[in-house]
Parts: structure tokens; C-alpha cells; sequence
């Protein structure tokens, strides 16, 4: 039953590369800009969580929940800060812009707390199930569920509420969404803010389900991110989450095999071939459709 | 013009000082002077000051005690101590000072690997023997070139020696026939102590059913030990460092890998316990240089001694080094019969059976010290002493 405990390593890992993922691709889609930031805010979101439950003594959810808005705001605070005056500048400008907030808020919480690890607190009862001779705890299937649940929340948002349409509209054609009426700089804050509350909701998990947290530990997950959103296809909501899991399954079965030194390697092979081969990912371009 | 001539006043200036040095310290080995002047370079503030005051207080201890039993032969040791502020370069000058101005017989210190290293051109430019406490790494007192550095020499253990020390625990005391290793893939002190134990856990008849690594600052090890447990071993060696090593440990509880674990001084921080929590910690094992619970009576008279001066802290692994260095090097003073430094060096190389709190040593020819080592076991979070094994 290795392959199939294998298996479920692997969702549990690639359900957190899909939540950020997410992010990742919204922002591409709605503005074409790669948010290097966005990892970042994934360790910001992780942060808050920990001193939530630690120094309010907040459970699971309101911490979960407190991460998710904070980060919210501290995304949008980004790109009205950082990108909004570059709105109209090369796209090259953009994206050196978004590597110098990358290190400005890896530097800055180094700065404020220094660079030590932290472990998070034990909040959810975590107990071993056993299922076909594979183990799966308890906690794996909680976060799994999570990220489902919030991925479903997010497919509601964009395809049956206004801002969700008024999002299609811009990342279509950001002109003639203006043309009919539609808030540019507000639709591009609410889609920052919607993909930094999960990148904070990814924070959480990822203490919770992994324990250690430290200032720099956004950045390896941020890049497996980004690759899992070319894999599934930039721009491409369900293109995100397919390559998050697609990912995580990969790399378990790297490891399994015996290559777990060419785990991380894996993963960018992968997204060399895609560009390679099928730069538009998975999802291709036919069935496009951008957020 | 005049430029020149002070440049070269100066330096035969310089090189009559040099000179005037060297006649200086031959005249004072050889002389009968009342004290024997020992230099300590240490660490005593900078990022690993607290291995340098911990060694201090034991070197203090040990010399207190020499000087009130009469010292050396009836000479006193006088201490000479410098602070090398955590920093390579400091530690030279250090080393610098201490021979040449203080002209001492010779210079314990310094507490971490890189700056004894430091040390050891100027311990054998100027005949001056070095003596680091806690200097683990081989390189230490065996240089690239496999040649071994005469005037270098250590109270620890070193790296690689835990991994025996585990093979032989695992083999002997918890009986195992296979066993896994999981090593850190970018870490010499791993890989140094992973190879040390397959080499002896095979010698002692078991076989190593998987070997596997990792890299450091990974999160995820679930899939590698999915692999491991496949092979169903019934011991675990992981030669790692504490923040790694926690999560390993976690994650191997919650799939379901029961075994026990076995690691070495890498796992011996506070945050271990925090990371991979006091539950999935019990049935793990770590080797270490001492341990104040030791039932030995030679630990705990000093253990006792130790307390009476420091307020009662039990002294850990470092104080005992620094206790044991001082002891060390005066066997050698002793049996050399003078305070020259060639001499001295000749008879640290011989110790044979030499009785101190960290164990029975004896120097072998990498002037590596062949001691016991005591193995801790994890239980409920706290590290109780289990057994001590003998090389």
C-alpha cells in the first residue's frame, strides 16, 4: 500500500501548492503580472496565524480567518503601494518591482523578529486512520477539505457574484470593461485581495500541517506555485488547482522512486518542458478563460 | 630617499624583535620559572559566546583545583585569557598575542572547529601546542592533505565517532539486524557520521536496508519515509541537525513509523521538542560527550564540585570539556617534566587510559581521542541518561 499512502502524501502537499497557486494565477490573469510578492504573503499569512493562536489564544478557524483578512489587506496594500503606479509602465518594470517587494518583506519580518524558526502550536486533534494499509492522519484530510472547500467558495465568487464578473470583464479586455461602467483599479484591489486571503489561508495550513515557520520558508513554495499555475495553465482558475495537485503527486512519486534529492529539480524540469512544449499549460488555450 | 631608509630601519627593526622573541622563549622554556603559563582562546562574547563561557568555567574549576593541590611539579598555572570574539581572524591574533608577547607553554581553546583551524599554522610556526576542547570536526588535527597537524590536538570526540558509537548502541543494546539512514545530503557532519555508522553497523553483522537524504530547509519528508518504512526497518539513524530532524520525526510518527530513532549532538536543542513534539520524541536516542546523570563516581564528585562554585547549575557537556582540557594537558606537563612545548606535544600523542570526567581517553595517531560516549534516550520530551557505550 505504499503507492497509495504516496498518493495522499502527495495531494496533502499539492492542495497547499494549489492555494497559492491560485493567487498566483489570478493576478497574472486579471493584470499579466507575475506577483513574485505573492510566497511572501503566504509566510506573512503564516506569521499571523501563529502569534493569532499563540498570543490571543484564538482557535483554528478565527485564526484561520484572521490570516485570511489580514493578508487581504496587506495584498492590497501592495499593489496600490508597488504596482498601481505602474500600471502603465513595461511589464519588465512590474516584475522587478514585484522580486524587491519579495526581499523588502522577507528582510522586513527578519528585521522585526529576527530569523529564527518558530514551531506552530498543535491546534487540531490529529489522530492516524488507517485505510487500506495506508496512514492518513487525521489533520491531512481536515486540510485537504479546507482547500476544497475554499477552492469551491472561489469558483462561486467569480462565476455567480458581480465582482466575480466585473473580474472576467477586466482580465478579457480591461479597456472596454472601462468603457462599460466597470471599476478597473477597484476590480484589480478586489482580485489581490482574493488571492492573498488564500495565500494567508495556505499560511495557516502550512504551520499547522508542517509545524516549522520561518521568514524565508515562502520562497521554494512560492516558486512550486508558480510552476504549478504554468502547468495548469497561467490565468486558468481550475488550471491552478489542477497543477497544485499534479505537483504535489509528481514530486511524492520522485521521492518514492528514490530520487528524493531531484524532488525539487523535478519540479522545474517540469516547468522548462511545459514551456517547451505547451506554454499555455494544460488547460490550453482553446477552453481559455481568464480571471 | 629617506622613505627608504625608514622603511628599512623599520624592518630590521621588526626582524630583531622576531628574533629577540624566539632567544626569549627558549631562554624561559628552559629556565625554572614558578608558573606555567597556559593561554586560553576562547569565545567568550559573539555568536557562540555561550560555548566559550561555558568551557571557561570549567578550565577555571580544573585549574583552581591543580593550583591548590600544588600545582604542576609545585609550579602554579597561570591563565592567560583572551577573547576571540566567535571570529577566525580574532582567534589568530589571539594565537598571535599568546605566543609571541605572553610566550605561553600553551593554548587551550578555541571551542568550535574553524577557529582552532585558525590557530594551527601559528601553533606550528612558533612550536606552541593547541589544545581545542570541543573542536569535533576532523579537519581540526588531520589537514587536507591527510597530514596530521603536530601541535594540534582535542579533548572531544570526534564527528564521525557518534556514528560508530550509534551503530554499536543500535547492535548491541537494542539488538537490531536492519536498519535506515536518512541523512542530510549538504552537510559533511552528516554524511561523516552516516558513513561511520553503516561502516561499523555492517561490521557488527546488521545490514542497512535503505539509505536515503534529504536537503536542509526541506518541510516534506512524508514520501521519502513512505520509502523507508517499505523496507521495514527496525532502526532509524538520522545524523542531522534539530530543525529538520523535528519535522522528520513528526512526520514518521504520523505514517505510521514506530521504530526507534537515533541521532547524534545535532538533536540537542529545546527546539527539537518543540518541532516534532514530547510524544513523537519518546523512543528516539542521541549520543553525547557526558551527561551530569551519570551514576560514574568520577562525574559525580565533579559534578558536585561544579555546583558548590556555579551556584548549583549542573554543568553540562561543555563545562565538563573544559574540565577535562586543563586535566589533560597537565598529565602531559607532568609526564614531560618540562614546560617545553615539543615535549609536551610528544606526550599528549602518547596518553594512554588517561581517566576524566568525559570518559577514558587515549590519543590516537590523528591525535583523535578514543573515548566512551553516552547515549541519551528521549522521554516525554526530556533527555534522561541511558547508557554509556565504549569505543
Amino acid at each position: 500500500m505504499e503507492w497509495l499512502q504516496q498518493i495522499i502524501n502527495g495531494i496533502s502537499l499539492g492542495s497547499i501548492y494549489a492555494l497559492i497557486a491560485l493567487g498566483y494565477t489570478m493576478v497574472y490573469g486579471i493584470i499579466k503580472l507575475i506577483n513574485f510578492a505573492h510566497g511572501d504573503v503566504f509566510m506573512v499569512g503564516a506569521f499571523v496565524g501563529f502569534y493569532a493562536i499563540t498570543g490571543f489564544g484564538l482557535g483554528f478557524f478565527p485564526a484561520l480567518i484572521l490570516s485570511m483578512v489580514i493578508c487581504a489587506i496587506f495584498g492590497v496594500l501592495i499593489e496600490r503601494i508597488a504596482y498601481k503606479p505602474l500600471r502603465n509602465a513595461t511589464r519588465i518594470a512590474a516584475l522587478i518591482t514585484a522580486i524587491g517587494m519579495s526581499l523588502l518583506i522577507e528582510y522586513g519580518v527578519i528585521y522585526v523578529r529576527g530569523a529564527q524558526p518558530e514551531a506552530y502550536p498543535n491546534v487540531l486533534p490529529n489522530t492516524t486512520i488507517n485505510v487500506f494499509g495506508a496512514q492518513i492522519s487525521s489533520q491531512s484530510l481536515f486540510i485537504l477539505g479546507i482547500s476544497v472547500a475554499l477552492m469551491i467558495i472561489l469558483q462561486f465568487i467569480v462565476h455567480k457574484t458581480k465582482i466575480g464578473k466585473a473580474m472576467r470583464a477586466v482580465s478579457h479586455d480591461m479597456d472596454a470593461a472601462r468603457l462599460m461602467g466597470i471599476n478597473v483599479d477597484n476590480t484589480i484591489s478586489a482580485t489581490f485581495a482574493i488571492g492573498s486571503g488564500l495565500a494567508g489561508a495556505a499560511g495557516v495550513i502550512f504551520g499547522v500541517y508542517y509545524t516549522k515557520i520561518e521568514p524565508l520558508m515562502g520562497v521554494i513554495p512560492g516558486l512550486k506555485a508558480f510552476v504549478a499555475a504554468v502547468l495548469g495553465g497561467i490565468g486558468i482558475i481550475p488550471g491552478a488547482m489542477v497543477g497544485g495537485l499534479l505537483l504535489g503527486v509528481i514530486e511524492s512519486i520522485v521521492s518514492a522512486a528514490g530520487f528524493s534529492l531531484w524532488r525539487d529539480a523535478a519540479a522545474f524540469v517540469i516547468l522548462i518542458l511545459i514551456l517547451i512544449f505547451r506554454p499555455s499549460g494544460i488547460f490550453g488555450k482553446n477552453t481559455r478563460e481568464k480571471v | 630617499m629617506k622613505n627608504k631608509f625608514a622603511k628599512i630601519a623599520m624592518a630590521s627593526t621588526l626582524v630583531a624583535g622576531i628574533l629577540a622573541g624566539c632567544g626569549a622563549k627558549e631562554s624561559s622554556g628552559g629556565g625554572a620559572s614558578d608558573k606555567i603559563k597556559i593561554g586560553v582562546n576562547l569565545e567568550l562574547s559573539g555568536n557562540v559566546a555561550s560555548y566559550g563561557e561555558s568551557l571557561e568555567k570549567g578550565i577555571d574549576l580544573a585549574t583552581d583545583e591543580i593550583n591548590a593541590n600544588g600545582g604542576i611539579d609545585g609550579k602554579e598555572i597561570k591563565l592567560i585569557k583572551v577573547d576571540n570574539k566567535s571570529d577566525s581572524a580574532e582567534a589568530a591574533n589571539a594565537a598571535i598575542k599568546l605566543t609571541s608577547k605572553d610566550q605561553v607553554t600553551a593554548i587551550i581553546g578555541a571551542a568550535t572547529s574553524g577557529n582552532t583551524v585558525a590557530q594551527a599554522q601559528i601553533a606550528d610556526n612558533t612550536k606552541t601546542v593547541v589544545l581545542t576542547p570541543s573542536g569535533t570536526s576532523p579537519s581540526v588535527t588531520v589537514g587536507k592533505d591527510g597530514k596530521v597537524n603536530e601541535f594540534v590536538f582535542r579533548t572531544s570526540y570526534i564527528d564521525p565517532f557518534q556514528g560508530t558509537v550509534a551503530a554499536n548502541f543500535a547492535a548491541n543494546d537494542l539488538k537490531v539486524k536492519n536498519a535506515a539512514i536518512y541523512a542530510d545530503s549538504g552537510s559533511d557532519y552528516s554524511k561523516g557520521l552516516a558513513a561511520s555508522f553503516k561502516e561499523t553497523f555492517e561490521a557488527a553483522g546488521g545490514s542497512v536496508v535503505s539509505e536515503e537524504a534529504y536537503v536542509g530547509k526541506d518541510t516534506d519528508f512524508r514520501a521519502t519515509l513512505t520509502r523507508i518504512k517499505s523496507k521495514n526497518p527496525e532502526f532509524v539513524f538520522i545524523p542531522g541537525y534539530y530543525e529538520e530532524v523535528g519535522l522528520i520525526i513528526k512526520q514518521a510518527r504520523e505514517l505510521g513509523l514506530n521504530v526507534p530513532f537515533m541521532g547524534a549532538d545535532g538533536w540537542d536543542s529545546p527546539t527539537l521538542v518543540e518541532l516534532a513534539g514530547a510524544d513523537a520524541l519518546n523512543n528516539t536516542y542521541i549520543t553525547n560527550h557526558y551527561s551530569s546523570e551519570d551514576p560514574d563516581k568520577k562525574i559525580q564528585e565533579f559534578v558536585t564540585k561544579f555546583k558548590d562554585k556555579n551556584k548549583g547549575a549542573a554543568p553540562n557537556a561543555f563545562n565538563a570539556l573544559g574540565y577535562d582540557t586543563v586535566y589533560l594537558l597537565a598529565d602531559a606537563i607532568k609526564r614531560a617534566g618540562s614546560t617545553d612545548s615539543t615535549k609536551i606535544k610528544d606526550e599528549l600523542a602518547k596518553t594512554t587510559d588517561l581517566s576524566l570526567v568525559t570518559g577514558v581517553v587515549s590519543i590516537d595517531k590523528n591525535h583523535h581521542p578514543i573515548k566512551s560516549a553516552i547515549v541519551l534516550e528521549y522521554k516525554d520530551g526530556k533527555q534522561v541518561f541511558f547508557t554509556k557505550v565504549n569505543p
